[in-house]
């Protein structure tokens, strides 16, 4: 079985607010380095079957239709052999 | 006026919506969102709520409910739709209206009476209403925060599709009145034909005396009115 690790994170032109909270409570904890953070989400799509190259232009087609808004999210992904459990 | 109202899992403001216009006598209808008949009306509200339990993105499943086809070709045919709160949220995910709604940028849930201001007479649910006028509308959502990139606010602007705007009291549009980060203050926008309305307040919840405010009667009166000059 072939499973997809995709990440959709906000464009680098759009606020996250959760991100700067968690920035600001970092600093308050004393990681006074910590000069940004960005909330993304991390989403699993397990395949019951299909070639590398199917998967791949399904998983494309999938982030496009509805897992990222183009207007404030892009999205990256592997794909790599799982198990089903 | 023949009126549906779309009824998804997770509205819950469906009811308010029709209560609106069934208590003044339109022929109102509650659609579930697996039907696929819109029984031809003059105008669709996509109301507002929590369609899909807001997962993934706020409006984002919605957008694929079996009904939603048929709202698409009503807007193609240069029918009227009002999505309120979460309806603006699935209205930006259809792609009917640009931008997204993003998290407020105090990360807060806001519920409280907001002044909007209206920025343009020129749409069918602002007909005759004077422009710069204040109205207090409530706002209850934590992703309100309307962002358009800039080569697309600039076409709003020059367009005159920004209907409402956040100010105070006055009609004065600054920072403080801005509840959620939105840019420009944007509080609703129309289509390009003028006649697909989202924002993020509601006007259904200020319509009768029972509550403080009833500004949001102004609005259903003005689709009153335009139906009346224009059909």
């Amino acid at each position: 079985m072939l499973k997809a690790r995709i990440f959709v994170e906000l464009k680098p032109s759009v606020l996250d607010p959760q991100g700067k909270a968690v920035t600001n409570s970092l600093n308050t904890l004393g990681y006074n380095q910590v000069a940004d953070t960005r909330i993304s989400k991390y989403i699993e799509i397990l395949f019951s079957e299909g070639s590398e190259d199917e998967v791949n232009r399904q998983v494309e087609e999938i982030c496009n239709k509805l897992l990222a808004n183009p207007n404030t999210e892009h999205y990256h992904y592997t794909i790599e052999q799982a198990e089903y459990s | 006026m023949r009126v549906s109202v779309i009824t998804f899992p997770g509205s819950n403001c469906d009811h308010d919506a029709y209560e609106v216009f069934a208590s003044k006598g339109h022929q109102a209808e509650l659609i579930w969102h697996k039907d696929t008949d819109l029984k031809n009306p003059d105008l669709v509200v996509l109301p507002g709520g929590f369609s899909y339990g807001d997962y993934l993105r706020c409006g984002a499943l919605a957008r694929f409910s079996p009904i939603v086809s048929e709202v698409l070709k009503h807007a193609t045919r240069g029918g009227m739709i009002i999505g309120i709160c979460n309806g603006f949220q699935i209205l930006t995910e259809t792609g009917l209206l640009p931008g997204s709604l993003i998290m407020n940028i105090g990360l807060k849930f806001i519920c409280q009476n907001q002044y909007i201001r209206v920025e343009s007479s020129n749409s069918p649910y602002t007909f005759n209403i004077e422009t710069g006028t204040p109205l207090m509308i409530p706002i209850a959502h934590k992703e309100g925060n309307f962002y358009i990139d800039m080569a697309g606010l600039n076409k709003l602007q020059d367009e005159d599709r920004i209907i409402f705007r956040y100010c105070n009291a006055f009609g004065g549009i600054d920072e403080q009145s801005n509840p959620n980060g939105s840019i420009d203050n944007i509080a609703g926008i129309c289509s390009t034909n003028r006649r697909v309305l989202g924002m993020m307040p509601h006007p259904e919840r200020s319509v009768t005396e029972s509550v403080p405010g009833s500004d949001g009667a102004m609005i259903f009166a003005a689709l009153e009115e335009y139906l009346t000059a224009f059909s």
